[in-house]
Parts: structure tokens; C-alpha cells; sequence
């Protein structure tokens, strides 16, 4: 069970008290209809499935209610970084491979 | 009787290290006899002590086998402790603490252990080679039954109670920042320090008393006795305030995160239920820091006929002679590769019973040991092994042959040895198991001949012999390190040492052999068998035939074969039999690599894990304010969600029985078209959304627009996921300026709260708009029907009722019943209805008040059966059963909801447009009528349209709803079907399970009052 520091609260809690939200920084686009088909299923269906670091969005459903994002090594379960919506991670994956 | 039954035990004066206190007699029974051992007794060592050589049948070939090892790696002494309620099936009799009145029987065994049916018929084990449940169960599967009552008969997987569990249990959640897992010479360092440095310690070890391999060990540390050492040190432990220790508390499982689960056995060693308080206790500990002290498991020798009672581990022969005083035997031979074992020779030379031989299988050992054992005159085979074991219950003789020096291959004459305990030993293996929880790959290193712990993928550090440290002040030293760095990077001390570190007397040892199957005269195949997992029969041959097979993958040879799928884990087989694959496949162990470990450590109970939340406490149940209203007229309650809602209310008849659900549902029906029914709606969620952009936002969010809606007003939604599929619906109501109630439906409030909160705070952050759950805070009653509005003036004085005053699809703030409410005249049964809107505390009364109004009218409350029949007759579709996540406005053929010319692109719209929304061949709602009109058509059943199709038919689609409808003599239904609304007046089949087909005509989805007149009547 991870432990996941909500960056509202500022408390690390246990995960029952949030869900899952999928990949982080997906924009919804400003005009879908001027969008073919292909570039809509594209934002529609496409996610990212990374082995390693990974952007994704967490909701704290129990707590502030606030929608918020982690990045997280998919690999290890490690919780890198949370963050707020609107902030940019500090933690990527070209950051963490030139690291290794 | 007195304790001559115990041929085994020792007097207090041969064995003074032992922990038992012969003096004190517990009575127990095994297989209905009755029997004694002492304080401080193991059943295992109990057993023992009177001589007990069968304890359980093995599993595919009913063999007879005996206590092999003396803690969690035991596979064979499988017991089912008690009876009645609080009987526990599959606890090792080596971890079973021994009390007054026990009753304990073998799992393994039909008819009983001693006379077993299968091992005479001998033919079993023909019939039961490796993948026997692949070749065997595949076909027929009609057999399978069959085949798993036979099996299940035979191996005697123990019972679970059928009664409730009279026990309780509870759950804690902790804290600490260092948890030591293991109470043995590393563990206990490692607490030690780390206590002393600061920090929250919480040290847990699964048996009774603290000291692990030193409660057996005859070593002596700082001129003691390793006990006595043990106890100064456990003493020491005590004083501080920042430790908590947890004996009989097994570590079982290491989660994400440094979360770990500990069951702490409470009253298990006291009797077989709880006297007070509960049985176990589940600790879930996250911990900052995790020292892994879990120590290691001596590895058996792989030879001919390893099974027979009396051939046991060499370390587990020591801990029954030095800690239980038991000696399992008389006439011991020693079989070993390593120096280690030579200890064995010694304690049992020293409990005054016959060491008949140490066969070592190296040519020319040479360390500090053999000294001590030729000081005993016991005598030495070097360069000898144990090649097969004779005897049928009991250990009678051993077969001994010279090896080479690689141990691959027998270089002489076989000679046979009377004995009637082997014990054995092939090296150690660490302990990784909870390292391997975390998905460290764990690492062969040929120095130890071990897999050692891989490098750490959470905040854990191994030490002491499960990181393969064995020497005693190396394990001690390696625990204080690690216990004082766990404590530093926990935020505590500077990583020093702290305390001095005794001093032990030890044995320079030499190396190891590398043995794990010991040749025989014929190969693999051929020779007796050689076992490499107990529990599961598997052997030496059936390995060779399952890479015979093809099978080169440790993970795919453990699944064909079932080596390790016991309820040990193969803790004692598995190295063996990654070992002797290596060897066959002619391979490095490293390359063939190990399986993975997985939680549970050792079987765990379900009642820990669920702890208290059980029964009523389980899940929440959620009432609405006239829920005891609804009891007392004695409802029928249907689960929808956590929420209770009647599903019905049946009535008694005048016979004095009660009506069925159809009788009742087809009164309740009638009563709402005919006259007034009142149905309670609170549950219904509902959401109060405020905010400058409350109407952009939520024009949003809902196919059609709301910006233009005035206060006063409701209007109906549908909401899409961004791929056009509906998911949820319900009426908005505009209560003001920049204020709106949203309902949903009952199971989706909790969703679409969160579906809001997510656009507005991730896509949106621009639009202010705040959104507030007031499902709870108020309570609805539904009146329905053409006296409604009757009713309703009866109760409601302040507010014009006429139908064009107070119109369809608006609200009203007013007083009914004297409490103030908002009335909504919105429909969900086609006839005028009201949905009256009260503060939850006063919902039973205005509830109340609307019944004695009623009654005039023969008011009839309904619920939600009878709710899903009226809208069904009118078409209207609930979200969830008659879409399912893949349907469009379109395909509910309610394009009319979706609003097109929107100027935000709302949720969904884009997707309204892809390819695949606009396929001909989609699923469209429609209506069904059954040709004959009394059969109802199941929900779920498959539409074909021609009946005489082959097998596989083409499916057309689904029935989603389906009822009698008493307000139109016949029974209707709902369905999707492909292309079905340009499909009007065909007739489709729905061949059922039981081989009827049922035909029916596709008809329009609205059965009733198709023009809508009857919410409008005066």
C-alpha cells in the first residue's frame, strides 16, 4: 500500500484515501471539432505506459478533495514528487536516466 | 499415566539447556489419543517426545512422512487443531505451542495415517506424474467435479469451520521508525541499537521467546550460555520506552512503501478460542526503516526414500535435543556437506543416545570441528554419502556409498547402515522471502551456496543469516551495524556502534560442498524417489520429466510440477529443486535464477484480515429518514449502493400469508396510474453548485445547455465521459442567480461529484464554481399519480397548485406539512408528480403527514421494483442497466437532449461525431413485446433474429429491462439492438439457457400514454 504525500493537506497518508487519476498533463483541446478523427481517439484513448518514470494524477477523494499530480516510478512504486495542478514536476525521466 | 509415554525426552540433568519445564505435564490428543508433554513444548516437540513417527500422509502418494524440521519450513506436520467453530486447519506442529487439552489431528491421511488406502494401492503415484492436473483434468470438464472430490478426499486439505467464528480480532495500525523483523542474534543487536540511538522500535519475531537460533545453540557468548545472553539482552530491550516488542508476531508479508503486516497470535499457545479479548491481532506497521533479521533455513539432502520418518534436518535434531529436551531417536547417522552440521553429532553424542556415523560427502574437510567429534570417538565416513533410506514408517537403515569429490557420482560399493534417524544436512538458505516481497531479485552467490538478498528496492536492510552471514559474532556485528544505520537514516544517532560486542568461542570452519541431489546407483528417473518438495510430492524424476517436456523456466517447471505451491512455500524443496533443474538443463543455478517469493511469509488467518469489519460493520449501510417507517410496514429493502431503499412492500392478505413481489409490485403499479402512489427519492444524489460560472460550467458538463434556464425551472441532462458515452442523468434545477441543484442518480452521486471537481480544478481552474454533496441533508418523497396534486393542497397552503401555475418542470419553495420545502414537478412514472424536497430531520414526518393525507386516496407507497416498472412502461432508461458504458444519447434514441448548437464543445460532443458513434449497425434502445404476452423475457437474454441459426449465432443484442406490466395486461421490455429503431414491427428470438426461445416484436420504446398527457391532468 503506498504512502502518498498529498501536496494540499501537506501530510503523507495512505493510499485507501485516494484514487487513481491516469497519466497527469493530458490538455483537452481548445476546439475538438476542428479535429479529425485520428487526433481526437489520439487524446481520447492514448495513454503513456512507461517502464520508469511516470506523470500521473491522484485524487485525494477522503481528504481535500483536491485533484493533484505524482510522479512515480512504475517500476519500484517509488513516489518521486507530488505536485499541484498548474506546477511543473521537478522530477523527469531524462533527469532521473542521466542521474543513473 | 504419567510421562513414560515420553520415550524421547530427556531428564533435566542430560539437557539443562532445555526451555521446557519437565515438571509441569500438559495432556493433549493426536488422532483421538491421548498423550503428554511439558511446558515449553511444540506439539511438533510433544509428538516427538512420545514417539510419534507419522504425523501425516503425503499428498499425491499417500506416503507416510514425519516431522522433518522444527519451525515455518516444516511441510509435513500439517494439523488441524480443535473442532467445533474455532477448529483451525493447516498449522505446522512446529509452531503450534503446546496447551492443556489440545486436540490436534493429521490433515494428510484417508482413511488415517497409519492405514492408508492409496499407498497399499500403490497405483496412485502411476497416475499422478508431473502436469498430472494438466494432462488429467483438461477434458472432460463435466469430470472435474468428480475428479475434485476424489482429490480433495484424498489429500486432506483440513477443514474450515462451518460455524461463525466465535473469536474476534483487531487490526492496529503503527508507526515505527525502525522495525526489526526477527528476534535472533541480528535482530536483537539491531533493536538494540537502534532503541538506544532514539529511535521507535517495534521488534517482532514469530515465536514464543525472543533469541531465535540461540534458544537452541549450545554456544557460549561472553562465558554464558547463549540463553542466558538471550535473557540479559531481551531484559535490556525492555527498559527502554521506545521499543515495543511482539513475540508470536509473524511478519508476513512487505508491501509497498515499507508497509508490513505482522500477526500477532494473541491466545492461540493458551487454548483454542480467546478467553478475553481477541485472538489475533493484525499490526499494520509502516515503518521508516526495516531491518530484516529473518535468519535461515538448513536445506535438506535430496536421496532415495528422503521421505521416511526419521530422516530429519540436522539443525531441527539439535533444537528438539538442546531447547525441548527431545531426543526423535536412537541411533543416529549424520549425512552432511558442510562443517555445520557436525554440531548435531555432538548434542545428540551429548544427550547420551548413539551417533552411529557422521557420512560427510567431502573428501578432505579439515575444520576445527573434527576435532571435537574424534575427541568423542564418533566415527567419520568422508567422501561418503547417503544414498537411499529403508524403512516403511520408520527409518530402519540407510544405504552409504562413496562419491566423488564433485558429488555427481558413486565411486564404490553401497554398504547399509542401521539407523533409525537420519539427519541431514545440505547448507543453509537465507531466508529472502520478505526481501523478495519488496521485488529485490535476490542474487546466487556460490561462496554461501545461497541466494543472498538482491539490493533493496525499499527502505529495508537484511542482516545476520538471511543476508548469509552464518558465524555468530559476524551476525551480531552485522546486526548492530545495520540496527545503528536504520536508526541514523531514520533521523537518529550518528551510525555508530554503541554497545561492545561479546566474545565468542568459534569454530574455524571449512568451505561447504555444493550438494543438493545425491546420486544413486540408477539415474533420476529410475531410482526410488528422491524428494525435493514434501508437501507436494514433487521429485528429483518428476524435474528430469518436466525438462524432458520442454519445460526450461524455473517459473514454468514450479507450476508443472507444483514444486512449492504448498502451504510452506517450498521453504525447505525450492533451492533443491532450482539445483537439480540447473543441473538438468546443464546451466548455472544464477542463470536459472529463483522463483518469487510472495506474501503470505506463512498461511494467515481471514479473521485478522478482516479484523472487526464484519457483519454490520463491513460496509456502511446508509437509511433514509423514513427508513423505520419502511421497516414497520415490513418492506422488502434492496441494496442499491451502500444505501437502502425498499424494493417493495408487501402486504398480508387476507388469508394471513404475504403477497409475493409480483402481486405487490402489480398493486403498486395500478395504484399510481389509478390514483396516487408516494415513493421515498432521498437517496437520489444531489449536488449543490454555486459560483459567477455555475451555468457555464454546468452547460458544460450536460449534453444540452442551462445557461438560459431561470430560477424556478428544472430541465433534464444527460452527461457523456469525453467518449460520448452517457453516464449519468438526472434533472438540474436552477434555484437562483449562479445557483443550481444537480441530481443524479442514487449509485453515480459519488461519481459525478468527482467528475466536477475534476474539470474544474484541472481543465478549468478559470470557472468559479464550487460544488457541495447535499444528498444526506435533505429528504424526498415522491407523490405520483392523478391525485397528486390533491394530496399535495391537502398539506401545502402557501404556493398555487394549478397546473399552469405551478407547470410541469418547475420548482417551488413552500411549506408542506408546516416544514419548509422545495417541490419539484418533475416525472419519472408519466403521471403528475411531485418530488417534495424536505431538511432530512424532518423527512419522517412530512412523509407521515403525506400518508394520513393520502389516505383518502388510498395512498400506496412503492419502491423500486415497482419505480423500474412505471418508467419502463413510459421508456424512460436508468443509466447503468439500460446503457452500459458503450452508449450514446443517440443510441437511447434521445438525440433530442443533446444540444448541438451549444457553442462550448461540451464533454462528450467531439466523440457524438467519431466513425464509430455513427455506424448504422449500432445498438439502438427499443421496446420488445413478447408474442405470447405472459412470458417475460429474462433480463440479459441474447437477441438472434433467426432462431434456427447454427451454433455460434449471431447476436443481435441484449434485454436490459424487463417486466408484467399490470397497467397494460402483458409484459414489455426493453432492449438494445443492432440497428433496432429502423427494425420497427420485426420479430427477434432470444434463445434461453434452459432451450426455450422466446420470440417477440420490436415495438417503440414507449409502452404507455405515448403523447405524455398524463403529467399534465388538471
Amino acid at each position: 500500500m503506498l504512502l502518498i504525500h498529498c501536496p494540499h493537506c501537506r501530510e503523507d497518508r495512505e493510499e485507501e484515501e485516494f484514487s487513481y487519476g491516469g497519466e497527469a498533463h493530458i490538455v483537452r483541446p481548445l476546439a475538438p471539432e476542428s479535429l479529425t478523427d485520428e487526433a481526437w481517439g489520439d487524446y481520447l484513448f492514448f495513454r503513456k505506459n512507461p517502464r520508469g518514470i511516470h506523470h500521473e494524477m491522484w485524487y485525494h477523494g477522503t481528504g481535500c478533495r483536491r485533484y493533484f499530480y505524482a510522479t512515480r516510478n512504475t517500476l519500484t512504486y517509488a513516489i518521486l514528487e507530488t505536485y499541484c495542478v498548474g506546477e511543473k514536476p521537478l522530477v523527469s525521466a531524462s533527469i532521473v536516466s542521466t542521474a543513473l | 499415566m504419567t510421562k513414560t509415554s515420553q520415550i524421547n525426552r530427556l531428564s533435566a540433568h542430560v539437557c539443562a539447556s532445555a526451555r521446557t519445564d519437565t515438571s509441569v505435564i500438559i495432556n493433549f490428543t493426536y488422532n483421538g489419543r491421548a498423550l503428554q508433554g511439558v511446558a515449553g513444548d511444540t506439539l511438533a516437540s510433544a509428538l516427538l517426545a512420545n514417539g510419534v513417527n507419522v504425523v501425516g500422509r503425503s499428498f499425491k502418494y499417500g506416503r507416510p512422512r514425519g516431522i522433518v524440521g522444527h519451525g515455518a519450513e516444516e511441510p509435513n506436520a500439517i494439523m488441524q487443531i480443535g473442532s467445533g467453530a474455532a477448529t483451525v486447519p493447516n498449522l505446522k506442529a512446529t509452531q503450534v505451542e503446546l496447551y492443556e487439552g489440545l486436540e490436534s489431528a493429521s490433515v494428510n491421511g484417508w482413511p488415517s495415517v497409519d492405514f492408508d488406502l492409496m499407498s497399499i494401492a500403490g497405483w496412485f503415484s502411476r497416475l499422478m506424474p508431473p502436469g498430472f492436473y494438466y494432462k488429467t483434468f483438461m477434458y472432460p470438464a463435466k469430470l472435474w467435479m468428480t475428479y475434485e472430490h476424489f482429490i480433495r478426499k484424498a489429500a486432506g486439505l483440513g477443514r474450515s469451520p462451518v460455524e461463525e467464528d466465535p473469536d474476534c480480532y483487531d487490526k492496529l495500525n503503527q508507526h515505527a521508525d525502525v522495525l526489526v523483523i526477527g528476534a535472533g542474534p541480528a535482530g536483537l543487536m539491531a533493536a538494540l541499537e537502534a532503541a538506544y540511538a532514539g529511535a521507535r522500535v517495534i521488534i517482532v519475531d514469530e515465536q514464543a521467546e525472543f533469541g531465535g537460533s540461540l534458544l537452541a545453540s549450545t554456544q557460549r557468548i561472553d562465558g554464558q550460555t547463549a540463553a542466558a545472553w538471550v535473557d540479559d539482552t531481551v531484559a535490556q530491550l525492555r527498559t527502554f520506552s521506545n521499543l515495543q516488542m511482539l513475540p508470536r508476531s509473524t511478519a508476513f508479508g512487505y508491501y509497498d512503501h515499507n508497509f508490513v503486516g505482522i500477526l500477532e497470535r494473541r491466545s492461540d499457545h493458551l487454548g483454542l478460542c480467546a478467553s478475553a479479548g481477541s485472538r489475533q491481532r493484525m499490526h499494520r506497521v509502516r515503518a521508516k526503516r526495516v531491518v530484516l533479521a529473518t535468519g535461515a533455513f538448513e536445506r535438506p539432502l535430496v536421496f532415495s526414500h528422503n521421505d521416511i520418518p526419521g530422516v530429519m534436518q540436522a539443525s531441527s535434531v539439535s533444537t528438539y535435543v538442546n531447547r525441548y529436551g527431545v531426543a526423535p531417536g536412537n541411533q543416529m547417522l549424520l549425512f552432511t556437506c558442510n562443517d555445520s552440521a557436525y554440531q548435531t553429532a555432538l548434542d545428540w553424542h551429548r544427550s547420551g543416545r548413539t551417533v552411529v556415523a557422521i557420512v560427510d560427502s567431502r573428501s578432505t574437510p579439515n575444520g576445527e570441528i573434527m576435532a571435537a567429534v574424534a575427541e568423542q570417538g564418533i566415527e567419520v565416513m568422508l567422501g561418503h554419502a547417503v544414498i537411499e533410506a529403508r524403512g516403511s514408517k520408520r527409518v530402519k537403515s540407510a544405504l552409504v556409498a562413496p562419491i566423488n569429490a564433485q558429488g555427481s557420482r558413486l565411486v564404490g560399493a553401497v554398504t547399509r547402515i542401521a539407523c533409525d534417524l537420519i539427519a541431514c544436512s545440505g547448507g543453509w538458505s537465507p531466508a529472502i522471502h520478505l526481501s523478495s516481497h519488496t521485488g529485490a531479485k535476490p542474487q546466487w552467490d556460490a561462496a554461501i551456496v545461497g541466494f543472498r538478498p538482491g539490493s533493496s528496492l525499499q527502505q529495508e536492510r537484511s542482516a545476520g543469516s538471511c543476508r548469509g552471514t552464518y558465524r555468530l559474532s559476524d551476525c551480531l556485528t552485522e546486526g548492530a551495524d545495520v540496527g545503528a544505520q536504520a536508526a541514523q537514516l531514520a533521523g537518529f544517532g550518528d551510525a555508530k556502534r554503541l554497545f561492545a560486542l561479546p566474545h565468542i568461542e568459534e569454530y574455524g570452519e571449512h568451505p561447504q560442498q555444493a550438494l543438493f541431489l545425491v546420486p544413486h546407483t540408477k539415474r533420476s528417473s529410475r531410482a526410488p524417489s528422491q524428494f525435493v518438495d514434501m508437501q507436494l510430492d514433487v521429485t528429483a524424476g518428476s524435474i528430469a520429466i518436466a525438462v524432458a517436456e520442454g519445460f526450461d523456466s524455473i517459473e514454468h517447471v514450479k507450476r508443472y510440477t507444483a514444486l512449492g505451491f504448498g502451504t510452506d512455500q517450498g521453504k525447505l524443496g525450492n533451492i533443491n529443486g532450482m539445483a537439480i533443474l540447473a543441473a538438468a538443463l546443464d546451466q548455472d543455478i544464477a542463470n536459472v535464477g529463483t522463483t518469487i517469493f510472495r506474501p503470505a511469509y506463512t498461511p494467515t488467518t481471514f479473521g485478522a484480515i478482516a479484523g472487526r469489519d464484519i457483519g454490520g460493520l463491513f460496509d456502511p449501510e446508509r437509511h433514509t429518514a423514513a427508513h423505520h417507517w419502511h421497516v414497520r410496514q415490513g418492506a422488502v429493502f434492496e441494496d442499491v449502493g451502500q444505501w437502502k431503499r425498499p424494493w417493495y412492500f408487501p402486504r398480508s392478505t387476507a388469508s394471513g400469508s404475504v403477497e409475493t413481489i409480483r402481486a405487490a409490485v402489480d398493486r403498486e403499479c395500478l395504484a399510481v396510474r389509478n390514483s396516487v402512489g408516494i415513493l421515498d427519492a432521498s437517496t437520489l444524489g444531489k449536488i449543490d453548485i454555486q459560483g459567477p460560472d455555475a451555468a457555464e460550467f454546468v452547460t458544460r458538463m450536460y449534453t444540452n445547455s442551462y445557461l438560459k434556464l431561470a430560477a424556478g425551472k428544472c430541465r433534464y441532462g444527460v452527461m457523456l465521459k469525453e467518449d460520448g458515452m452517457i453516464f449519468d442523468d438526472g434533472v438540474c434545477a436552477c434555484l437562483g442567480d449562479n445557483h443550481y441543484l444537480m441530481f443524479t442518480t442514487t449509485g453515480g452521486a459519488a461519481g459525478v461529484l468527482a467528475w466536477l471537481e475534476l474539470w474544474q480544478q484541472t481543465e478549468w481552474p478559470e470557472l468559479q464554481v464550487y460544488f457541495t454533496s447535499v444528498t444526506d441533508h435533505w429528504s424526498t418523497a415522491t407523490i405520483s399519480g392523478p391525485n397528486a396534486r390533491r394530496v399535495l393542497a391537502k398539506v401545502c397552503d402557501d404556493i398555487d397548485l394549478d397546473k399552469n401555475a405551478f407547470g410541469f418542470m418547475d420548482w417551488r419553495d413552500c411549506t408542506v406539512a408546516g416544514v419548509g420545502a422545495r417541490v419539484f414537478r418533475i416525472s419519472f412514472t408519466g403521471e403528475l408528480s411531485y418530488e417534495i424536497n424536505v431538511p432530512a430531520h424532518y423527512g419522517r414526518h412530512v412523509w407521515e403527514t403525506l400518508m394520513a393525507a393520502g389516505e383518502e386516496f388510498d395512498i400506496t407507497p412503492y419502491g423500486t421494483e415497482s419505480m423500474h416498472v412505471l418508467r419502463a412502461e413510459k421508456g424512460f432508461i436508468i443509466v447503468g442497466q439500460d446503457t452500459d458504458g458503450s452508449m450514446t444519447p443517440a443510441d437511447m434514441n434521445m438525440d433530442w437532449v443533446v444540444g448541438r448548437n451549444k457553442v462550448f464543445s461540451f464533454i462528450g460532443k467531439r466523440s457524438l461525431y467519431r466513425s464509430d458513434a455513427l455506424r448504422a449497425d449500432r445498438k439502438q434502445l427499443v421496446g420488445l413485446k413478447t408474442l405470447r404476452r405472459s412470458e417475460i423475457l429474462p433480463e440479459g437474454a441474447q437477441i438472434v433474429f433467426d432462431p434456427q441459426q447454427s451454433i455460434p449465432m449471431s447476436m443481435q443484442g441484449h434485454v436490459t429491462s424487463s417486466y408484467y406490466s399490470a397497467n397494460l395486461g402483458h409484459s414489455i421490455a426493453l432492449a438494445v439492438i443492432k440497428g433496432g429503431l429502423s427494425r420497427m414491427g420485426q420479430v427477434v428470438h432470444c434463445p434461453l439457457a434452459d432451450g426455450r426461445t422466446l420470440a417477440a416484436e420490436i415495438v417503440s420504446s414507449v409502452f404507455y400514454d405515448p403523447k405524455g398527457v398524463r403529467q399534465h391532468v388538471a
